[in-house]
């Protein structure tokens, strides 16, 4: 589950991760009242405006501006709030904006130059331990200094039996250089950092950039926070975090029925049972001359009410012009499954687009005879090369 | 010969009263799997499918001589059934369980290091040796006897490689599913390796997804080993998107190199032979054989 920057901060600060302080508003005028609640607090009349979505390069894309007092809060907040936000992240489209984080501008001049970092903590599949991976080039996108200055990042990887050590927190903040009070903080700011992950069931914790002020404190000016899903059963609290404005509308209803349902961009559906089998016929639709409009597993019981909603859910798409069931029937067995794409048709009166559907299995043979004396507008295949054969036909007509 | 399970390994199921436990037990059974018993705390000293039901993993090590365990515990107690199991000295501990918390896993993982035991999965298929045992949820009568080795992360994409590979009219030693998950026990490399060393097996399919390292490891270690014993590769995944999970939870491109296009292009390399379609992994497996 990906959270709001905001949402994230809250979570680090909640394990004492020193953050930028910020107040989320719904509107203009919440905005302004949030700053001048800010103002109270940090002492500052300078603020930036957030818009809040789920996709990083915000300030590329207009998102993230400074406001130098209350009038251009209530102006520039006004503006961010309801725009679609486009970033290299987002599609063409972008992100309508919902709300802003009104936050405290960090970057005020004092005894230091200001400096940043970059800091994420994640799993290296590689070792099946966590990792901190750092920076000195903070603010930047990590894949461009990955590719041009891959020396400038280094990892540390935890030993899961005792955690994060103190000579570890010390060599990060060696290695980005620091020294007396921001060194002592960025050791705190470690050390909390990886509490709030383990803590929190993360998947990723991404803080791009972490700021060393000109008073030598050391936050998290943004905060990118995965959680585990599989793990979201041990913190009930975090439920009422999931914002399904940010995610797609079809994929967000195919999850209230129990399919796994990804929304692509191409012209032929799919209903596959097993994930593998489900990416292997996608490929295959592109090789016969399509693009898959989706990744959809069915699960492994495939009946009648699994594969209607399956077809509700694949039809929502308007670009959808075929659909190809790739079933392999296991323990479930094919007449069934065929048996469950008969009714669920006939359930749903005229199906718009040629439909293929293919069989592999038990009683596979008994499956194709059901589909074939059917009477309904749908392709039997048994084979998988003769399933994308039939697409392909259907896509030239 | 075959590898990991055959008609000696004794088997227990954990997690074994459950719904899904028993149902896949009993398939298991009817298999002809040598099923020794079950695992279910608090329900020692019944008997479910005409076999014992143990409290602890220990005493079914100890009373019924188990070797080799199945879970099906919940994703909530999973973890801490894989490691009952290795520290029962179970040997082979295949794990279906789906769901599980990455957290839970890094633990079990960095349990199991130092003990003698082997974990495959989880969120996988299972083992299956055809004849001999079927450790898994997999339909046993798609894998016919035979000689070429199957490693797979999927589940229906195994069996879809399987049956095409019987309809060339040859059979798997055994095939194992590795799993889809971002931790797991026994990797592609390590399941490449078992059947290239096992003299039975003449060829081995090898079928990943996009996401992670697995393969190239595995390709890696293949060419630095000098076989001469055929690989066929598959990747699934060439269409995902970058940055979405797809279905499983290891499934998703991070960056350049765990796509489908790199991944295939380091096998090659390698001297696997790759095939593009997932329709044609029978047929490549015929002619590298021919």
């Amino acid at each position: 589950m990906n959270l709001h920057e905001y949402q994230g901060k809250q979570i680090l600060s909640s394990f004492g991760v020193r953050i930028q302080r910020g107040i989320v508003a719904q509107n203009a005028k919440e905005a302004v009242t949030a700053a001048k609640e800010l103002t109270a607090e940090t002492g500052t009349s300078w603020h930036v405006i957030k818009a809040q979505i789920h996709a990083g390069g915000r300030g590329k894309g207009g998102g993230v501006k400074l406001a130098k007092n209350i009038n251009e809060v209530e102006e520039i907040a006004g503006k961010i709030i309801g725009m679609n936000l486009i970033t290299p992240q987002t599609s063409a489209e972008g992100k309508k904006v919902h709300q802003v984080l009104v936050a405290e501008d960090v970057y005020y001049p004092g005894e230091s130059e200001t400096s940043e970092f970059y800091m994420s903590v994640l799993l290296n599949r590689g070792t099946g331990r966590n990792m901190i991976m750092y920076s000195t080039e903070g603010g930047m996108d990590i894949e461009t200094v990955a590719e041009h200055t891959p020396h400038l990042i280094f990892t540390e990887e935890i030993d899961p039996s005792v955690g994060l050590l103190p000579f570890q927190a010390r060599r990060i903040a060696f290695n980005l250089g620091l020294s007396g009070n921001a060194f002592k903080e960025m050791t705190k700011f470690v050390t909390n950092l990886y509490t709030a992950y383990i803590k929190s069931d993360a998947s990723l914790f991404e803080i791009n950039p972490v700021l060393k002020t000109s008073d030598n404190l050391i936050l998290a000016v943004d905060a990118k926070v995965t959680i585990d899903d599989n793990a979201l059963y041990r913190h009930k609290d975090y439920l009422d975090l999931r914002d399904l404005r940010e995610e797609n509308a079809i994929e967000v209803e195919a999850k209230e029925v129990g399919l796994n349902y990804v929304d692509l961009d191409g012209n032929v559906g799919c209903m596959v049972n097993g994930a593998g089998l489900a990416m292997a016929t996608m490929d295959l639709i592109k090789q016969a001359g399509g693009e898959p409009a989706n990744f959809l597993d069915v699960g492994g019981t495939a009946d009648a009410a699994r594969v209607e909603a399956a077809f509700k859910i694949i039809l929502k798409d308007p670009a959808v012009k075929a659909i190809l069931i790739n079933i392999f029937g296991g323990i479930v067995r094919c007449d069934r499954v065929a048996q469950g794409v008969i009714d669920a048709y006939k359930n749903m009166g005229t199906i718009n687009v040629p439909i293929i559907v293919r069989l592999q299995g038990t009683n596979a043979d008994i499956a194709k005879q059901l589909i074939d004396n059917s009477g309904l507008a749908v392709l039997s295949a048994t084979e998988f090369q003769e399933a994308a054969d039939k697409v392909q036909k259907v896509l030239a007509q | 010969m075959s590898v990991l399970v055959n008609k000696d390994s004794k088997i227990i199921v954990q997690g074994f009263t459950g719904s899904e436990g028993t149902f896949h037990a009993s398939q298991m059974i009817e298999y002809g799997t040598n099923v020794v018993g079950g695992v279910t705390p608090g329900k020692g000293g019944q008997t479910h499918l005409d076999r014992p039901v143990f409290d602890t993993v220990l005493e079914a090590v100890q009373k019924a001589g188990a070797d080799t365990t199945i879970i099906f515990v919940p994703p909530a107690f999973a973890a801490d059934a894989i490691m009952e199991a290795a520290d029962a000295g179970i040997k082979v501990i295949i794990t279906i369980t789906e769901g599980i918390p990455v957290a839970d896993m890094i633990t079990a993982a960095e349990y199991i290091k130092g003990k003698d035991c082997r974990l495959i999965g989880p969120n996988c298929p299972g083992v299956i040796t055809p004849g001999e045992a079927k450790v898994g949820i997999m339909p046993g009568f798609v894998f016919k006897k035979g000689n070429v080795g199957i490693v797979s992360k999927s589940g229906t994409l195994t069996y879809e490689a399987a049956d095409q590979v019987v309809k060339q009219g040859l059979g798997i030693t055994t095939a194992i599913g590795i799993g889809g998950d971002p931790i797991i026990g026994t990797t592609t490399k390590q399941a490449v390796e078992l059947l290239i060393n096992d003299p039975e097996t003449k060829a081995v399919v090898m079928i990943g997804e996009i996401g992670g390292q697995l393969e190239a490891d595995a390709a890696f270690w293949y060419k630095a080993s000098g076989s001469k014993k055929p690989i066929v590769g598959f990747i699934a995944g060439e269409t995902a998107p970058a940055g979405r999970t797809m279905g499983h939870a290891g499934a998703i491109v991070g960056g350049s190199d765990d796509t489908a296009q790199a991944k295939k292009k380091i096998m090659r390399e390698c001297g696997i032979h790759v095939v593009d379609s997932p329709a044609e992994i029978g047929k490549k497996v015929a002619e590298v054989l021919a």
